[in-house]
């Protein structure tokens, strides 16, 4: 892979997608106050579950509003990324326009999740790192370099299991046609995310660790930064993200075999 | 000798379709047990193209046009046979074939929908791997040649039908590719943009000898860029060969219309042995077979007393109609 031509590539990607979302100001001021309010709403809504008791399975409010941080982070980087990408590759394929994308010398998984950007997810981003950078100090959390690559491992692990289940689930596309709904079942697991894992029935807990590894993404990154997680859970993170990614990348090669492109 | 840049040996394809009966049983019966059945949409076909030909792809809507080229650039795998383009198998895209090849649907466009064309045309340019030098020097070519300017720096979204192609076609040519699929090129563009697209697809090959693979239902864009034509009735070739050769065979004769300077006269030339189609007064309407029209012409003008005469061609869009609805010409 000519990583320097990938690069320029990305470049004129990220050129393209801010000049074309930045022809429609007014849309972008409104998601940047859809965000902050998003945000607002959340925190509110966490907080009243702690009202009546200090604790949620076992976690404080103040700690588990990391979790809130990393899922807003991780959102911030769904609607920066996914959601503009992923949800792309379903009308790709329904209308025929990945005929083009296939047709181009660059590596067509590259092209179709990577092609566009949101940039009012940025704005989500940096509000979670703020909320992050807040609960560090409420929390007291030493800034070690152990725990920031720790950190940055396990958050790195995160958004590449969120992208691998939105993409295969996108890929499925080309045999089932239509699945926007279950990206959006998708979407309301990723809200489950917000809450601790512990708060959950030992069943639910199972079901989102095994099935739909939603732990995995918000949950072990937080027990991170509250040195609560064991080496373990990171080394089996790693472990899921990496199978995730390639089993992601295989399906999408193996899928391509099939398909048939739109009639004209 | 010219070499065989596209060489398919006995293709075919099939696909898996569902059908469904009508009303609300039938949703529901297809809801939960889906009948489907394997199509067979390109029956064993073969043909070689030449380096820098114009090969015209004409057939009825479902016959298989588009799933032949579709095949030929990679985009389907096929299910039998074999097929080399340019030395490469199609469907395994290596970047050395794409860099090769371009496919340009009239349906379907690739140009950014918010943002002026030029920008599209770095982005490619960039995909392709061209510096910013290189790239600008071939958009100023190309441009000149489909005579667009101002346009390249208006959104996408604001340009008309005929402009909006024109970008296409610079996007999809801004590698330079050496082997062109077009997939009705023309659809839709009123017909003094469908005649700026053949003259600019024209000169293009002229200029580059690039190889053009066409499907079109407008007859004049086969006609004025296609010399050999391949006819696809259901998913089987009827016709593989030259274009003349083929309106020759499916209107063997000609009509002239002989405007005599009396009635007598015309009725003399009914009674003197050619085939009347009809007869005014002193107008009468010929059948002429198209090897004996030179001596039939000569004939009328010599022993006749006539005023003027039209030969009549018969609409190529009737001649060619034929060819849609037969299963095979032997020529």
């Amino acid at each position: 892979m000519n990583l320097r031509k990938y690069l320029k590539v990305y470049k004129k990607f990220l050129h393209t997608s801010l000049a074309s979302e930045l022809e429609y100001k007014t849309n972008i001021l409104v998601d940047l106050i859809t965000a902050i309010l998003s945000l607002v709403g959340s925190i509110f809504l966490l907080s009243i579950f702690f009202q009546n008791n200090g604790y949620i399975g076992g976690w404080k409010f103040e700690q588990a509003l990391i979790i809130q941080a990393i899922y807003t982070i991780l959102n911030g980087i769904t609607n920066t990324w996914f959601n503009p990408n992923l949800t792309e590759i379903v009308k790709h394929i329904r209308e025929g326009t990945l005929d083009f994308v296939l047709l181009k010398p660059i590596d067509s998984q590259f092209f179709i999740s990577l092609k566009k950007i949101n940039p009012s997810g940025f704005l989500e981003i940096m509000l979670g790192f703020f909320l992050l950078l807040f609960c560090i100090r409420i929390n007291q959390i030493n800034l070690s370099l152990s725990f920031l690559s720790l950190s940055l491992i396990t958050i790195s692990c995160s958004i590449c299991i969120l992208y691998s289940l939105w993409f295969f689930i996108s890929t499925t596309t080309i045999w089932f046609v239509k699945t926007w709904n279950a990206i959006e079942v998708l979407r309301s697991f990723l809200y489950i995310g917000r809450f601790p894992l512990n708060s959950f029935s030992f069943s639910l807990r199972i079901f989102f660790s095994i099935f739909i590894p939603i732990a995995f993404i918000t949950t072990i990154p937080s027990e991170v930064f509250l040195g609560l997680s064991q080496l373990w859970k990171i080394l089996v993170e790693v472990i899921v993200a990496s199978v995730f990614l390639i089993t992601s990348r295989k399906f999408w090669l193996f899928a391509l075999k099939f398909y048939s492109s739109a009639s004209s | 000798m010219v070499q065989n840049i596209i060489d398919v040996r006995n293709l075919s394809k099939s696909f898996d379709i569902s059908s469904k009966e009508p009303g609300f049983k039938g949703t529901i019966k297809h809801f939960f047990r889906r009948q489907t059945k394997s199509l067979k949409v390109i029956k064993d076909i073969s043909f070689e193209i030449k380096e820098g030909e114009i090969v015209g792809f004409l057939g009825a809507n479902g016959a298989g046009k588009t799933t032949i080229l579709k095949m030929l650039c990679g985009l389907i795998y096929p299910s039998e046979g074999s097929i080399l383009v340019s030395g490469y198998l199609p469907f395994r895209r290596k970047e050395n074939f794409l860099k090769n090849i371009t496919l340009i649907m009239g349906q379907k466009q690739q140009l950014i929908w918010d943002l002026p064309p030029i920008e599209s045309f770095y982005l490619n340019a960039s995909i392709y791997d061209l510096d910013k030098f290189e790239a600008k020097k071939r958009i100023k070519k190309l441009s000149e040649m489909l005579e667009i300017d101002e346009e390249l720096f208006i959104p996408v979204r604001k340009l008309s039908l005929g402009q909006r192609m024109k970008s296409e076609l610079l996007a999809a040519l801004i590698h330079e590719p050496n082997i062109l699929f077009l997939d009705e090129p023309t659809l839709g563009l009123d017909i003094n943009a469908q005649r700026n697209l053949r003259k600019f697809l024209q000169k293009y090959n002229k200029e580059t000898n690039a190889t053009i693979c066409l499907t079109s239902h407008y007859m004049k864009d086969i006609t004025s860029l296609c010399k050999r034509v391949i006819c696809v009735h259901e998913g089987a070739i009827s016709y593989d060969g030259k274009l003349d050769l083929l309106l020759k065979k499916l209107s063997p004769v000609k009509e002239i219309l002989i405007i005599c300077r009396s009635e007598e006269d015309a009725i003399k030339l009914g009674n003197s042995g050619f085939t009347v189609k009809n007869k005014i007064k002193n107008e009468i309407t010929i059948k002429i077979e198209n090897k004996s029209i030179t001596s039939s012409l000569k004939t009328i003008l010599n022993n006749f007393d006539i005023e003027d005469l039209f030969i009549n061609e018969p609409p190529i869009d009737e001649v060619i109609g034929k060819v849609l609805i037969k299963k095979d010409y032997d020529i």
